[in-house]
């Protein structure tokens, strides 16, 4: 209840003073459609004088103003902490049942920087499987599954909590739809993060992601003017240094315009829990484990081993190959006089 | 019986989402049923019962359907308690965004939808700000920054609501909000309860089916833009 006190103790503050205590609390007051206070002027002073009229159209009451207030400041410690305490060693799916009732029987435990692999059809059980690590299911899911993290069930309240959200999931059919450049879209979502320094993250992001796509783009790109490649480029370099979510769940990352492997090993090297669901033989065999999906349960856990690894050259030659006859389609070149396809 | 007031601008998602939840509850014997508001027609009738959930649906003609619903909430109430439900839910049309079904001690959602733009919580009057719930949807085709900063956003204005993102075509969230749902608590009548916020008055000419232009026709509670 300390926090609370501090934070009823910054409604009296002058406005410069807290601003420069904290220097996000300016959000306050533009998300609710309200005007910055004049320096001098308290929180409480400036929520006593507003004009009736205006509280009435922004659909506001005057006496849930400091409530909100104080909830809003406890928010900003939250966020800033939650940072700090995300630190999640290991997080366990304790086995449940499939559709039939049959006992799934295995404790699956997992650690930063491991990959683990989905893989079954469509319906198999997957999408339940990810909302019961979302959830932190207590055995009162579907699948009567339960989720530890660093071994003990999760506080209750973090189930819901935003600031405490396990998964980050990257998929196929995700894109951007804001209106903003690359570098305008990165700066808020560091924003929201309440990052210290903004600028340098956000070039680092947009480095990184450069590095990951085929084609470069700037800065000053448009989000939505990105190239399928690009756009999964920065939404990994993005998540990876920018997300709390020690998990980050990507669906097949297709092949034109990203370093697959790359996109992989840069979110293991920011000690991510990588699950990723895909049937590419490529990306299947950078997993560490397979989990098998079948009638709403997981029926198997393969470890991935060294023989199967060993095919992972093979594989890879042969990618290559098919690489090098897409960049000559798109040269306009005739695939027959591909030197490679010897 | 359990009352839950829906609201959220159309679109977002509420009927999808709604459907989500109660699939889940009915799974577990709950008995649910549905009262949806609208202004001159509504889709969502044949929706709910091609799920097989009982629904009747209000039309507000060209009142303000949440003032409508205001005027109507006892009945439905007295409609669900008659039919045997354990919990009846309230859509409403998300027409007005400066009005909210919102009830004091009655569990409040809203349903706000992704593709609406960061901005949109900010926009968005009691309905969102004085809600218990925040269920967020169509989180299958924005980036993950864009989800992130949208629920920020939201906790912004609504810091002590419980944000729940579900998705209104999988399911994924459903049986989560189903739960948050069977939290509610008991209503068993409403006289004398208190809506959240004070619905704005429909005092101008044009509230009143007025339509023609001109300051002739324009009477009651009319507000003037300021161009100097
Ligand atoms: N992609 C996607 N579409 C959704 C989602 N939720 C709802 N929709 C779609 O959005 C449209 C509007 O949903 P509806 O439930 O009718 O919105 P309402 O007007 O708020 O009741 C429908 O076409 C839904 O299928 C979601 O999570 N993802
Ligand atoms: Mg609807
Ligand atoms: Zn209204
Ligand atoms: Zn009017």
């Amino acid at each position: 209840m300390l926090i609370d006190t501090e934070n009823r103790e910054l409604l009296s503050l002058p406005t410069a003073e807290l601003l420069r205590l904290a220097p996000f609390a300016g959000d306050f007051f533009s998300s609710l459609g309200l005007e910055l206070p004049a320096e001098e002027i308290s929180t409480a002073d400036y929520f006593a004088s507003l004009d009736a009229e205006l509280l009435e159209d922004l659909g506001l009451e005057r006496q849930t103003l400091a409530e909100r207030f104080t909830a809003f400041m406890e928010l900003l410690e939250n966020l800033k902490s939650g940072i700090d305490n995300a630190h999640i060693e290991s997080i366990t799916i304790r086995g449940g049942h499939d559709k039939s009732g049959r006992a799934e029987e295995f404790d699956l435990t997992v650690k930063p920087g491991e990959v683990i692999c989905i893989v079954g059809p469509t319906g198999s059980g997957k999408s339940r499987f990810l909302a019961d690590i979302e959830w932190m299911a207590q055995g009162d899911t579907p699948t009567g599954r339960t989720i530890l993290i660093n071994g003990a069930a999760p506080d209750p309240s973090q189930r819901f909590s935003i600031e405490h959200k396990l998964v980050a999931q990257l998929s196929q059919n995700m894109n951007f739809v804001m209106d903003l450049t690359v570098e305008e879209f990165i700066t808020m979502h560091a924003e929201s993060r309440m990052v210290d320094d903004i600028p340098s993250v956000t070039a680092a992001i947009i480095k990184l992601a450069n590095d990951l796509a085929g084609e470069k783009f700037t800065p000053q790109t448009p989000v939505t003017a990105l190239s399928g490649g690009q756009s999964r480029a920065l939404m990994i370099a993005d998540t990876s240094c920018l997300s709390t979510s020690p998990i980050v769940l990507i669906d097949e990352i297709e092949n034109a315009g990203i370093d697959r492997k790359r996109a992989v090993h840069t979110l293991v090297d920011k000690r991510k829990i990588v699950l990723m669901a895909t049937h590419d033989p490529i990306l299947a065999l950078m997993g560490d484990r397979r989990l098998v999906f079948k009638n709403g349960g997981i029926s198997a856990i393969i470890e991935t081993s060294n023989s199967e690894r060993a095919n992972l050259a093979l594989f890879e030659e042969m990618d290559a190959k098919l690489g090098a006859v897409r960049n000559a389609l798109r040269n306009g070149e005739r695939i027959s006089h591909t030197p490679l396809l010897a | 019986m359990k009352l839950i007031t829906i609201a959220g601008p159309p679109s977002s998602g509420k009927t999808a989402v709604t459907i989500k939840a109660i699939a889940a509850l009915q799974r577990e014997g709950v008995h649910v049923g549905v009262v949806k508001f609208d202004s001159l027609s509504t889709q969502d009738q044949s929706v709910y019962e091609k799920q097989g959930v009982a629904v009747m649906s209000g039309l507000s003609g060209n009142l303000c359907p949440d003032h409508f619903f205001v005027s109507n909430v006892s009945d439905c109430l007295s409609w669900g308690a008659e039919k045997g439900f354990d919990l009846l839910v309230i859509e409403s049309a998300g027409l007005c965004n400066r009005c909210a079904p919102h009830i004091q001690g009655v569990l409040a959602v809203c349903v706000i939808d992704n593709l609406s733009g960061v901005d949109t919580p900010k926009k968005i009057g009691p309905m969102l700000k004085m809600s218990d719930v925040v269920v967020i949807t169509k989180g299958d085709i924005v980036s993950q920054a864009e989800r992130e900063v949208f629920s920020y956003r939201v906790r912004q204005v609504n810091a002590n609501g419980t944000i729940i993102n579900v998705n209104g075509l999988t399911g994924q969230g459903g049986h989560e909000l189903g739960k948050l749902l069977l939290n509610a608590p008991e209503t068993p009548d409403l006289d004398g309860r208190l809506l959240r916020f004070s619905m704005p008055a429909a005092l101008c000419s044009y509230c009143l089916g007025q339509r023609k232009i001109g300051s002739d026709f324009q009477m009651g509670n009319v507000k003037k833009m300021d161009f100097k």
